[in-house]
């Protein structure tokens, strides 16, 4: 399980450049919300919990496709398929990999992308501590959705289409986490109900992508 | 004699084809009389007016579009578990009806929200989850048409159905945390002291029975069409191989 999780680490970071793209466009996005909302810095600080929980969202979504269709290609997922080690367990050391290399990263330069957003200081914990909760949720969905479009050509579009709906209770109780922290409300509720979110996704969601994945594989 | 007789697709055309002719008239039958009966027959609310008679096709509407949902997920289940091809169809074939209701639903519910609101759209729990219903169904649709190979394309949408369901029902109550609602609460219960008054009440489930047999016609009819579909698909390939 190490060698596999160290194996799929090294690949995202060395081969394609596919690390940074992420982040980059992170980056980009939050650049590009103030243009079409508007300067005004009460505006941007309202919204501002919100835009880095969509931003990391669809980053995270931006490289799913790379989670299993490259492995697909070369046939490593038919190795795996076949090695000892459960298709749940690679499974879930493949959604593991992709937090490390996608979801930490967003989470640590969302501070940084605070600051663009005129988030107050008193925003920052929240918001890094929602988005290092539900994240690993994220990718462990988006791996159940990466291995039901995996046989598919040019299945991204679609893969979007499908993970989307799935990540809306995740956004919901995330970004309610930021918003709450951010006015000094109570927080208590909506990140136990986060983590619960996340625990639950990290339990069932590999069983239900390796069912899907063998599907596919069959 | 069985339920599970019906899995085998020549017994299914085959009641089908019999239940059919008296379905679709018995359905238009009864929307019509439910319909005509609550649009004209029945008296103006004292509050809202006239707009009260979009409920004949408003609770219908959001009735089947989820419990068309539940019918697919029975169908997904049946077939992963049972592996009758004609359950998988069915479910395939309920998809787009149940789709469907849900924009009647909400296309209904914005018309009336417009005069008695004052808004056509209000992020509230119930309007808010059946959007996502809504995007559930544009999934599972668009899954099964980006698939080839049928049984694989409904072992898929099987599962996904079946991981859409939790989803579903985890957003409709994280909606519920996330924004207070304006729409009004459920006035149908069977177990509940206060409904809506008979005046109104004996139309609208003749109006829901007449829903229900379009919804129950539609998908044997489309079903159907999607057996007859396969059957011409395999004729096809056995014609290409010889």
């Amino acid at each position: 399980m190490i060698a596999l999780l160290s194996r799929d680490m090294k690949l995202a970071l060395r081969a394609g450049g596919g690390f940074g793209l992420g982040m980059v466009f992170f980056l980009i996005l939050t650049v590009l919300v103030p243009f079409g909302i508007g300067p005004r810095p009460d505006l941007l600080a309202a919204t501002a919990p919100g835009v880095l929980w969509l931003g990391a969202l669809l980053a995270c979504l931006l490289s799913l496709d790379r989670l299993l269709a490259l492995d697909y290609e070369d046939g490593t997922l038919d190795v795996l398929a076949t090695a000892p080690l459960p298709l749940e367990g690679a499974l879930f050391i493949k959604g593991l990999a992709h937090w490390l290399t996608t979801g930490l990263p967003l989470v640590v330069l969302s501070p940084v992308l605070g600051v663009l957003l005129q988030l107050p200081p008193q925003g920052y914990s929240w918001v890094f501590v929602s988005l290092l909760i539900g994240t690993p949720a994220l990718s462990m969905i988006g791996a159940f959705g990466a291995a039901l479009t995996v046989g598919i050509k040019r299945g991204g579009l679609l893969l979007s289409l499908l993970v989307l709906p799935l990540y809306i209770p995740t956004l919901i109780f995330g970004a309610d986490v930021a918003r709450r922290g951010l006015a000094g409300q109570e927080v208590l509720s909506p990140v136990l109900m986060l983590a619960g979110i996340t625990l639950g996704v990290i339990a069932v969601m590999p069983y239900a992508a390796a069912t899907v994945l063998r599907m596919n594989l069959r | 004699m069985t339920l599970w007789e019906y899995a085998n697709p020549v017994k299914f055309l085959r009641l089908s084809e019999r239940v059919l002719p008296v379905l679709w008239p018995l359905a238009a039958g009864f929307l019509a009389l439910g319909l005509i009966w609550g649009f004209f027959f029945t008296p103006d609310d004292y509050r809202q007016g006239a707009t009260v008679k979009i409920i004949y096709l408003h609770v219908p509407a959001a009735l089947l579009a989820i419990n068309a949902w539940f019918m697919m997920l029975l169908g997904a289940l049946i077939w992963l578990i049972r592996r009758h091809h004609v359950s998988a169809l069915a479910a395939k074939a309920a998809a787009p009806v149940g789709a469907v209701m849900t924009v009647i639903a909400l296309v209904t519910g914005a018309l009336w929200g417009q005069p008695m609101w004052g808004t056509w759209w209000a992020w509230d729990p119930r309007l808010t989850s059946f959007l996502i219903l809504f995007l559930f169904y544009l999934g599972y649709i668009a899954l099964w048409q980006a698939i080839e190979d049928p049984d694989t394309a409904a072992d898929l949408t099987s599962v996904l159905c079946l991981v859409g369901s939790v989803f579903a029902v985890l957003s409709r109550y994280a909606v519920n945390f996330w924004n207070q609602g304006l729409h009004q609460g459920a006035s149908l219960s069977l177990d509940k002291e206060e409904n809506v008054a008979d005046v109104f009440y004996i139309p609208l489930l003749v109006a829901i029975t007449g829903f229900v047999l379009l919804f129950v016609a539609l998908v044997l009819y489309r079903t159907g069409t999607e057996i007859r579909l396969r059957r011409a698909r395999a004729l096809q390939l056995r014609r290409n191989r010889q």
